[in-house]
């Protein structure tokens, strides 16, 4: 029984974390289609049928460059932030449900690596490590684009969990645990938390373009003034590992806020759609519609990525201090004297 | 002073109001249009597939053109290398044989007659230097190739193909 538990667990995890990879690296074409779509362009469509393999031939390049750590550089650290950040993108997805418990071989299985109490925290716990992994690249480049890239990574992610910590709590008051677990499994049907907590999904939501590095907070890697930023010196792989890890970013904070905000696996009908199709493909389906949703999220990061300029460095800032902390404390005296309220009465 | 033309517009710089702020009308404008331009017609033209129309007076690659009888035209007189301000021509002339009247009009032509593409600036001051009306830039795109010495084009690759390709 141990064994058969471990055995179902690593095929999970597996699957889970393919797909995580498999999601990314098509991120990456999505991303250059949809830059292509707004601009009036077709994209990349020369490898494959529309383009279908250009992330295998990015691949094979990123992976036959020439590797160059720079002499002045700390070798150790040097290796060691890409691979940090990598870890870190792809650990993040481990308390996330996927589906309610699904009936596979006679043997019910539950779609979550993990559902530890504190999920929440884990999830919060692992984005905040994700920046050491820029700011210890940055930092062992000896260089000083990449230390300026490495310093606004530092200072934007934190100054934005802040508020994104803040809209959590918000959102907690309703829910009252901070397994992902549950909160998926109170949003069924169409009882989503973004109906009760716009305004803190509105926070949620800018926050976590600041925490992945997107537009219009990149930053870190602000082309125009510090030539590539934090992964100026990086090269081949490494590079790569950089790039990729923000997408995976991408693609966890996308169900981190489907689940969180927009019911999860939960749809509207549900109840009926799974007596109709039995308990094997009724969690499936489910499944499905959490991956549209993060699908969803996903393009809507590019679609932004594609419309608004970067913001300017003091601008962010006061966006972060002056207007989302504010607005996020805020929205925790209007929720708990609504919750205090509703419980009154 | 007064302003030579009335076109000239003095901008206004407000402070910012309330809702301009606060960015998301703006954002949210900006990505109604971007959406939008998802829809519409792609500008892309298929290069390799499909070409572009060339303009009339589009400059491309060199032709050597031979005359009505399909002789060479070309009498390696020079003038074109001279005339040349990227010095991609050169040439090697030679005397017309006994029975080389059907190849050459001229008694004298080019026995080797390269352009450096690379060299090139397309800029057609060889063609209004030729008397003889036998160079023209009336080919194609010039293609890429990887080695430097494939870009020197020889006779085989700019005489233009006789009428009756019988040669």
């Amino acid at each position: 029984m141990e064994i058969a538990f471990v055995l179902e667990k690593f095929v999970f995890i597996t699957v889970i974390f393919a797909l995580s990879l498999v999601v990314a690296m098509y991120s990456t074409l999505a991303e250059r289609k949809i830059a292509a779509f707004l601009q009036d362009r077709v994209g990349p469509n020369r490898a494959g049928p529309g383009g279908m393999f250009q992330p295998l031939a990015d691949g094979v390049k990123m992976f036959l460059k020439e590797e160059i750590i720079p002499t002045q550089s700390s070798k150790f650290l040097f290796i060691a932030g890409p691979s940090l950040a990598i870890l870190t993108a792809c650990i993040g997805s481990a308390v996330i449900p996927w589906g309610q418990d699904v009936v596979l071989f006679g043997k019910t299985i539950a779609l979550q690596a993990t559902d530890i109490n504190v999920g929440i925290l884990y999830i919060f716990g692992v984005v905040s490590l994700g920046v050491y992994g820029v700011m210890i690249g940055g930092w062992a480049s000896n260089n000083k684009f990449s230390l300026m890239g490495a310093i606004r990574a530092a200072s934007q992610n934190i100054s934005y969990e802040i508020p994104m910590g803040l809209s959590i709590i918000a959102l907690l008051l309703l829910t009252n645990s901070l397994s992902l677990k549950d909160i998926a499994e109170q949003q069924h049907g169409f009882n989503w938390n973004v109906f009760y907590q716009p305004l803190g999904f509105l926070i949620f939501l800018i926050c976590s373009f600041a925490e992945t590095n997107r537009t219009p907070f990149d930053l870190p890697e602000c082309e125009t003034e510090l030539v590539g930023g934090y992964h100026t010196e990086y090269s081949s792989m490494k590079l790569g590992f950089y790039l990729f890890a923000e997408y995976i970013n991408m693609f966890v904070s996308s169900a981190v806020m489907a689940t969180l905000y927009f019911g999860g696996y939960n749809y509207p009908g549900m109840d009926f759609v799974n007596s109709l199709i039995g308990p094997t493909w009724g969690p499936l389906l489910g499944m499905g519609v959490l991956f549209l949703k993060i699908f969803a999220f996903i393009f809507f990061f590019m679609w932004v990525r594609w419309t608004i300029p970067r913001f300017r460095y003091d601008q962010l800032m006061n966006l972060g201090w002056k207007v989302l902390i504010p607005l996020a404390i805020a929205n925790i005296v209007l929720t708990g004297v609504v919750i205090a309220l509703v419980n009154k009465f | 002073m007064e302003a030579l033309s009335n076109r000239k517009k003095v901008l206004e710089q407000k402070p910012m109001n309330f809702w301009e702020r606060i960015y998301l009308p703006a954002i949210f404008q900006g990505m109604a249009i971007t959406f939008r331009h998802m829809f519409k017609k792609k500008e892309t033209i298929y290069y390799p597939e499909v070409q572009r129309e060339f303009s009339e007076n589009w400059r491309g690659m060199h032709s050597l053109k031979r005359d009505e009888d399909g002789r060479e035209r070309c009498t390696a007189c020079g003038l074109c290398a001279l005339s040349c301000p990227a010095e991609a021509i050169t040439m090697v002339a030679a005397e017309r044989k006994k029975g080389e009247e059907a190849l050459y009009r001229e008694e004298k032509y080019a026995a080797v007659y390269e352009i450096n593409m690379l060299r090139c600036i397309f800029c057609g001051l060889c063609e209004e230097a030729c008397p003889k009306e036998a160079i023209y830039l009336d080919g194609p795109i010039v293609p890429s190739d990887y080695l430097r010495k494939d870009f020197i084009y020889g006779k085989d690759k700019l005489v233009e193909q006789p009428f009756n390709s019988k040669a």
